[in-house]
């Protein structure tokens, strides 16, 4: 990487973040709708706990990986919503007549959403210590789950950025979140798979791969090192993270193309 | 009669936006469908809980929850339609062209009440075919469409009100959040006996738990808190009629 493309990415990822701090409702909602749904879960589904073949004595414990996921799919909304701005206001147009180069754009617009996906990954942990949570896999764990945050931070930013790119329009990203909490809701968001009963459900979302997402989260904090969940939950991440990369990168190289 | 045909009006006008536009029609639909499969499904395995005694299920359990939040969004749907008209300008021009302007609230008042019946008519038919065992009597089935038409309308009046005051569609989470926070601090995945700490305590004077725990005895045709629950719908609808009103009075004041 040289120096420019380094100093390029800087400027655009402080464009990111700054223009993320500029609007509290970018910053507050991400961060106080996750806690609110988790504090409302956990409380209400505390007695799930008395299930034969519950992981965990504590829900909180359970229900704290849910944050992580929704703070990732916030992490796209925002991402998408704001490079489809940039093309709708014709900054990427204005953009291509600089030297900078567009993959700049993308990375930096990535390392915006990092930043964000970082602090919000400070708030879920700090919650979840005040509240009382035990990280089974120790202080160890709690740096583990911030690079998994990190990297499903990365997955869905990308994706959100080839959305954005792909459609232009930032009312078509907003118009796709139902879509993506299907994903959360039909997932072991609620209960471990092993015990849902209904059986499409129970397929439904072993098939999710969002439920192996989470579990890689809750492994960490209520079981300590599962290979196996954080095998998949790492593997699940990074494909995510390299497929939607590929595709925002193909997607750019297009509208530019265009522009 | 000047106000009923204003309301005629500003219904049917509603009603064909919302009807012939998807984007519209389409989350309104489909959420709640959403819902009642994520917790009715997803959480099947709740039933199992020690001291959960709901004789007709979990399904049935959800249902009623998801039939009294689809009456509340859908009011608060309607709301963000009317901040949308005030923020177009076709408010305005709807409180000059008037002659009896409290038709206009009652107009999209009207006009929620069919879209959520269109809602609730979808919803229980998918629930019928899940499979919900349904214990109530024909009146107890009465007793609990009415408690949601009544929720339906509170909700609405609350939308207006906001959308009246701040005619923009950045109200949007002043309108939603606090609907939201009303319905989940009641006890949505358990009885009120089953929740504790402080959920238990927010859930006991959650006026929306009176209408949950009386609509799920309605479906359970063990009709329980049926007075307390009725009083709750009729007090929110009266207190949110004077406040819709005095929305109406602010958006006409602002010209």
């Amino acid at each position: 990487m040289t120096d420019a493309f380094a100093d390029q990415v800087a400027l655009l990822a402080r464009r990111s973040v700054v223009r993320t701090a500029r609007q509290p409702a970018n910053v507050v909602f991400p961060l106080v709708f996750p806690l609110l749904l988790l504090a409302v879960n956990s409380s209400g589904l505390r007695s799930a706990t008395h299930l034969p073949g519950f992981p965990t004595d504590s829900y909180l414990a359970f229900a704290l990986a849910v944050p992580f996921i929704q703070g990732a799919l916030f992490a796209t909304m925002n991402a998408g919503t704001d490079l489809a701005r940039d093309i709708q206001t014709g900054f990427l147009n204005r953009l291509a007549l600089t030297p900078m180069r567009s993959i700049a754009l993308l990375a930096g617009q990535l390392g915006g959403v990092m930043v964000m996906t970082l602090i919000q990954a400070a708030v879920w942990i700090a919650a979840g210590l005040l509240l009382g949570v035990h990280f089974a896999a120790g202080p160890l764990g709690i740096v583990v789950l911030f690079v998994y945050a990190l990297l499903i931070g990365l997955g869905f930013g990308a994706l959100g950025a080839f959305l954005a790119l792909r459609t232009g329009s930032g009312e078509a990203i907003q118009g796709l979140f139902p879509v993506f909490f299907v994903f959360l809701f039909i997932s072991s968001m609620a209960l471990p798979r092993n015990l849902i009963e209904t059986d499409w459900f129970r397929t439904a979302a072993t098939i999710n791969p969002v439920s192996y997402l989470l579990e890689g989260v809750r492994s960490l904090i209520i079981i300590g090192w599962d290979p196996e969940a954080l095998g998949l939950g790492f593997g699940i991440g990074a494909v995510l993270a390299a497929v939607a990369l590929s595709l925002a990168t193909m997607a750019l190289h297009t509208r530019m193309e265009r522009t | 009669m000047r106000t009923l045909y204003v309301a005629q009006g500003v219904a049917w006008r509603v009603l064909h936006n919302v009807f012939t536009n998807p984007s519209l029609l389409l989350p309104s639909l489909i959420f709640p469908l959403f819902f009642f499969t994520a917790f009715a499904g997803g959480l099947s395995g709740i039933a199992r809980v020690p001291g959960f005694d709901y004789p007709p299920g979990y399904t049935a359990f959800q249902f009623v929850f998801v039939l009294l939040q689809s009456a509340a969004f859908g009011g608060v749907f309607t709301g963000f339609g009317i901040a949308r008209d005030f923020e177009s300008g076709f408010g305005r021009r709807l409180l000059l062209a008037a002659p009896h302007r409290t038709g206009i609230v009652l107009g999209y008042a009207a006009a929620a009440l069919v879209r959520w019946a269109v809602t609730i008519g979808v919803v229980t038919v998918v629930a019928l075919l899940v499979g919900m065992n349904v214990a109530g009597s024909g009146i107890d089935l009465v007793g609990l469409y009415t408690l949601g038409l009544i929720i339906n309308v509170a909700a609405v009046l609350w939308a207006t009100g906001v959308a009246l005051r701040l005619r923009t569609m950045q109200a949007g989470p002043v309108m939603q959040m606090p609907v939201f926070l009303l319905l989940f601090f009641a006890p949505v995945y358990v009885p009120l006996a089953l929740l504790q700490g402080w959920i238990h305590d927010v859930a006991r004077v959650n006026p929306i738990t009176r209408v949950l725990e009386a609509g799920r005895g309605f479906l359970a045709g063990t009709p329980t808190e049926v007075g307390l629950a009725f009083s709750v719908g009729g007090a929110l609808v009266v207190l949110f009629s004077f406040w819709a009103l005095r929305g109406l009075r602010s958006a006409e004041q602002a010209g």
